[in-house]
């Protein structure tokens, strides 16, 4: 993550993510249909990056949609900002980013992302053999952290 | 055989995804195999197996027969004129590559090379690749606004007599068909090296290379009921027999010194290393197959399907269609209105629903409909109206949730 033109501070902070907030939410779906109508409503509390930030720096590779991720360090705390032209891989990212928005280096690297998928009932999705970039995404979380 | 009996012989077919049965509909990606194939994959490895080509031994001898066997097979299956026109390769994209490769020492700065926009990036990389290596210039034929081929700016590009015409039999993304039999005239008065990417063509027409008259004719057996790993290189005798080999090494020479090697002749010359030949033989396995289907009444049943599908989704609504005519094979693409192709590619697969979503390995055809990409909906002969309906199904739930 070497782009240099940043979201300012403000945007990172004023997402409020909440990883255990979403697992009881998932916990009430019965069916792929509400887990997925929790996912998209999920990745409308991602702002919409501006167009100055839809940029191939910042894009996630790995995906079959445009990805964007953008990573800042306030008091020793990862703070991020993502962003999708598919809603549903954007809800995707936006449940990622919940495991490690507004965490430390130590909380993200004893993560463990893949139980937490498999919790939601999304085991799948997080496979280095899908095209939504959520298994890149998830390198470059643990790696910016 | 009646549909049930034929679809029972793809094991694939027969299972559930958390509780939706399966709805194969990317055979344009790769096709399902009926088990006959992989019973003759087996059988070779269990029984024959040895290497070809060597047969000091009857194993080998009995290998190397069943693998010449399939160039017989395959001489007959697309009426080449003779058996060294049959070249194995490991797929459509390496074929093109050792045709374009191939051609380097013929071609000179200037040279015109003409490819179809809506071309695989499989008939676009290599000649861009050639061109970079001689200073020959690539110019897309233009599509109309249907998506076919512009045949007026097709015979306006010919005018200027290009070296090379490449063309696809059928698009792979749209499943748009092109007169390929026209073209080829065309082209071949204009003085052109013509080649036919048939990969999307070879499971769903009969190919006959001698009608279409083109100089080279590439397809992928896994496409057509075969193994993955395995493509095929027709190429008419003199002008294949001109070609450089792409790859050298063993089996492809005649006497090798440190000081010179010389080539072996066809269709050894283009065939270095051990070829793949369990699939070869499966290949052959998989044109018997084709043998045994009534061809004419399978090639209606799969024009009725596209048509079928291509009429619900019309009638679902909120659907766009891309290049969808009557006469498409194989294919038909599309997008739901405003939504993004993986979107709804990920919801269909929560249903057990199986179709490409993305550029489609055709990013210039993409840029020309100005998409970034769309959903694809491809056919077999396993293929039955109830998965088309189960797909329609599938697709209105989708709708309900994005829309």
């Amino acid at each position: 993550m070497s782009q240099t033109a940043q979201p300012a501070t403000e945007v990172f902070l004023a997402l409020k993510l909440d990883s255990s907030e979403i697992m009881l939410s998932f916990e009430n779906a019965n069916n792929w249909q509400e887990r997925y109508r929790q996912i998209m409503l999920l990745g409308k509390t991602l702002p919409k990056l501006g167009e100055e930030f839809r940029v191939e720096q910042a894009q996630v590779r790995g995906c079959e949609s445009n990805a964007w991720l953008y990573h800042t360090v306030i008091e020793g705390k990862h703070y991020f900002l993502a962003d999708s032209d598919a809603r549903i891989i954007k809800g995707l990212v936006a449940l990622l980013l919940a495991a490690c928005h507004g965490k430390s280096s130590e909380e993200i690297a004893t993560f463990d992302i893949e139980g937490y998928f498999d919790q939601l009932g999304l085991t799948g999705q997080l496979s280095p053999s899908r095209t939504n970039g959520l298994f890149a995404l998830a390198k470059a979380i643990k790696t910016a952290a | 055989m009646d549909f049930t009996q034929l679809r029972a012989q793809f094991p694939t077919l027969e299972q559930t995804l958390e509780g939706y049965p399966l709805c194969y509909l990317d055979t344009a990606a790769t096709s399902q195999k009926p088990k006959r194939v992989l019973d003759a994959m087996v059988q070779y490895y269990e029984k024959d197996n040895a290497n070809v080509h060597r047969a000091a031994h009857q194993l080998s001898s009995r290998a190397t027969s069943q693998y010449e066997a399939v160039r017989d097979t395959l001489t007959r299956f697309i009426n080449a004129e003779r058996r060294e026109e049959i070249i194995f390769t490991h797929g459509t994209t390496e074929a093109i590559n050792m045709v374009a490769y191939g051609l380097t020492a013929q071609i000179k700065k200037g040279d015109l090379i003409l490819i179809d926009t809506a071309a695989h990036h499989a008939n676009i990389v290599p000649w861009q690749q050639l061109a970079q290596r001689t200073g020959a210039i690539i110019k897309p034929i233009p599509l109309t606004e249907d998506c076919r081929l512009d045949e007026t700016a097709y015979d306006a590009l010919l005018r200027d007599k290009p070296a090379i015409v490449a063309l696809s039999h059928v698009s792979n993304a749209l499943g748009t068909l092109n007169p390929v039999h026209s073209l080829i005239a065309r082209a071949k008065q204009a003085g052109a090296l013509t080649l036919v990417d048939g990969a999307q063509a070879i499971a769903h027409l009969a190919v006959d290379v001698r009608s279409i008259d083109c100089d080279f004719y590439v397809f992928s057996a896994h496409k057509m009921y075969g193994p993955t790993g395995l493509g095929v290189l027709y190429g008419r005798y003199d002008i294949l027999d001109t070609l450089a080999p792409l790859i050298t090494g063993g089996e492809m020479i005649k006497t090798v010194s440190f000081e010179a090697t010389e080539f072996n002749i066809l269709p050894n010359r283009l065939e270095a290393g051990t070829p793949p030949i369990a699939e070869v033989i499966g290949l052959g396995e998989a044109i018997a197959f084709i043998d045994e289907l009534p061809s004419v009444q399978t090639a209606r049943q799969e024009s009725e399907l596209i048509c079928y599908l291509q009429s619900q989704l019309e009638q679902l609504g909120d659907i766009t269609l891309y290049g969808a005519h009557r006469d498409n094979i194989g294919a038909v693409a599309f997008n739901l209105a405003g939504e993004h192709h993986q979107d709804v590619g990920i919801l269909l697969d929560q249903q057990g629903v199986a179709v490409r979503c993305g550029h489609h390995c055709a990013m210039p055809l993409m840029q020309s409909l100005q998409i970034k990409g769309c959903c694809r909906a491809s056919v077999g002969v396993y293929t039955s109206k109830d998965d088309i309906d189960n797909f329609i199904t599938a697709l209105t739930s989708v709708k309900e949730m994005l829309l």
